[in-house]
């Protein structure tokens, strides 16, 4: 009676290192994991299909998963019609999401070495004011960032979706916490060799903060790339707007053109899609970081 | 009582020694630098801090005081009319603004509950060693990654009530197969809200996961010699160390779907009529397209200030306790 507990309490303090048999448990856990998973990827599986079907095919009832015939149509008409036109938009984004991270890790990691390591007047009312904003609902931000955008004559180009979401908070604070936990006496090593704060912050800390650099990048490239609300009224016209934007263009455009649709879904969900499967351990790795410190 | 004591102990003689030290060169835990090359590092931070961020805070406001009809030429002052028209029966913005927060409350206390407790579940489920877990932890937290205008374009046409994948396969299983999934109610915030937790659901398992990682195995191998269920560890031991995370995790989702847009700009389009139209979207319309800033300003403000009040609450309800 007291087994079937205790096995468990094992597992989960893992001190099982002998085989175990497969249990009804294992399957039953297997079993559900599998139809999560099953309903996480046949909708993506199902977009990547639809977008090499004709049509009619797309729009067809009942619907089938297997393109016949397999036909690139969708993906010829995205790219060559004038008003929706995809390969702008990716490059936009591309263009955005490159520079939007670079300004962020850029701006939050001379911030964040200024908050870890150094001492002057102020470091608490700086610091205090960055963490505050993170609490901030972007709702506010809104209105008047359109009209300060508008005044910098920003509006309706790239520049607009690149550089007001660039004073990272999040970004500030997660660069803080690592520099924080680099050893000193490497800095002071430089420091006796002669280099300024600056050297330092450049030869030794960011060399050394590499991995967490990295993380950051790939969260701020995510979420710029991803960024549907300003883009959609910040960017009004075709050839200057990102992936996100362009989307709703194009499902303006061709309402249940589901063949067009997926296929600029496709377009948008590649680049990310790659960089997750190569990169995931990094972005899980910061998301689940913003949850600890939170 | 001992463990209190140890780290005021120990930061003491650091700050003893940290002001034994004439000038700035020597501090322990400090590069040396001049006067000014704190503010040379935070200058570029700082700018677009101030530029885009604490100014709109205090700019928005002062916009929220005016008629501030972005075509025109003239943005008289109109102290708290404003404010006062959404409070207003009588005044065009009211019904819609209302209607607005209306489904933006909706929409957050119909998802909130099902993203902050099936993600625990999934997490909970992954927080065992076993082959492939990490596999399908990225399987889970795939859809985020894609965002808002893909997910929301593909569940549109999954889930349209002619030649939607949904409606077919409900339809296969003897279920009702004719539901207007995107231009009925109580439907469309079924959609909605299931997009959104299909879309986030991964996002807040990792999060979760992370945390329960660091709840010490210690804490669980002294409740299994104490005789504790599994139910009661749950209870005595995972929850009180996810508590943290848990008034986090709370706060941000509350947030995220306080600021809901994208599914409903692009699934439904605010309809039914206007019933899924959120806060957020109606603000964006009012704002910035029919460019009315000082109402929109004011919507903004009072969304905002609802928002502060769910915070305090939050934080009141996962505050430390004291006894029990």
């Amino acid at each position: 009676m007291n087994t079937m507990p205790e096995v468990e309490g094992e597992e989960r303090i893992g001190l099982v290192p002998r085989k175990r048999p497969l249990t009804a448990r294992h399957v039953v856990r297997y079993a559900g994991l599998i139809v999560l998973a099953l309903v996480f990827v046949s909708p993506l599986v199902f977009m990547v299909l639809t977008s090499f079907k004709t049509r009619g095919d797309a729009a067809g009832f009942p619907p089938s998963w297997i393109p016949d015939p397999f036909t690139l149509e969708g993906y010829r008409a995205i790219l060559t019609t004038a008003g929706t036109p995809v390969l702008r938009w990716f490059a936009n984004s591309m263009v955005a999401a490159v520079s939007n991270a670079a300004l962020v890790v850029g701006t939050a990691a001379l911030a964040g070495y200024a908050l870890a390591r150094m001492t002057f007047r102020g470091r608490n009312v700086v610091f205090g004011a960055i963490i505050a904003t993170l609490f901030v609902p972007p709702v506010i931000l809104v209105i008047p960032n359109f009209l300060i955008v508008n005044e910098l004559g920003w509006l309706n180009t790239l520049v607009a979706v690149i550089v007001p979401t660039a004073a990272s908070a999040f970004g500030v604070f997660f660069l803080r916490q690592f520099f924080l936990g680099i050893p000193l006496e490497l800095e002071e090593a430089a420091r006796l060799d002669g280099a300024n704060a600056f050297q330092i912050f450049w030869r030794v800390v960011l060399p050394l903060s590499r991995p967490a650099l990295a993380t950051l990048a790939l969260l701020a490239l995510l979420t710029n790339w991803n960024d549907f609300l300003w883009p959609v009224y910040v960017l009004f016209s075709p050839e200057v707007q990102t992936l996100p934007a362009g989307l709703s263009t194009l499902q303006s455009a061709n309402a249940v053109r589901y063949d067009i649709l997926m296929a600029g879904a496709v377009v948008a969900s590649v680049p990310v899609l790659v960089l997750f499967v190569f990169l995931q351990r990094y972005i899980i790795e910061g998301v689940s970081r913003s949850g600890l410190k939170g | 009582m001992s463990t209190r004591v140890a780290p005021s102990a120990t930061a003491r003689p650091d700050k003893a020694h940290r002001s034994s030290h004439r000038g700035g060169a020597s501090r322990r835990g400090t590069a040396p630098h001049g006067r000014l090359t704190p503010w040379l590092f935070l200058a570029p931070y700082l700018v677009l801090f101030i530029a885009f961020v604490v100014s709109p805070v205090v700019y928005g406001l002062y916009i929220s005081l005016h008629r501030w009809d972005f075509t025109l030429p003239g943005k008289p002052f109109v102290g708290l009319d404003n404010y006062r028209d959404l409070f207003d029966s009588g005044s065009v913005y009211f019904e819609s603004f209302w209607t607005s927060m209306g489904a933006t409350g909706i929409f957050t206390v119909a998802s909130v509950p099902l993203l902050l407790t099936l993600p625990l579940l999934v997490a909970l489920v992954m927080n065992k060693k076993f082959p492939g877990r990490n596999l399908f932890r990225a399987v889970y937290f795939a859809p985020y990654v894609l965002g808002v205008a893909v997910v929301a374009v593909l569940w549109r046409y999954l889930l349209d009530n002619n030649i939607g994948l949904v409606n077919y396969y409900l339809g296969l299983l003897g279920l009702p197969d004719d539901t207007a999934w995107l231009t009925s109610l109580p439907a469309a915030w079924v959609s909605l809200v299931g997009v959104t937790v299909w879309w986030t659901l991964g996002y807040n398992s990792v999060i979760y996961l992370a945390a329960l990682q660091d709840i010490p195995k210690e804490l669980y191998e002294a409740a299994r010699v104490d005789g504790a269920s599994a139910w009661n560890q749950f209870v005595h031991v995972t929850l009180p160390g996810l508590r943290p995370v848990l008034a986090f995790i709370t706060m941000i989702t509350i947030i995220a779907s306080a600021n809901m847009f994208g599914q409903s700009y692009l699934m439904t389009q605010g309809g039914p009529g206007r019933a899924t139209r959120t806060a957020i979207y109606q603000i964006s319309e009012t704002g910035l397209r029919q460019y009315q800033m000082g109402t929109a300003a004011a919507m903004s403000y009072v969304l905002t200030a609802f928002l502060m009040v769910l915070s305090v609450v939050v934080f009141w309800l996962f505050r430390e306790r004291k006894q029990s």
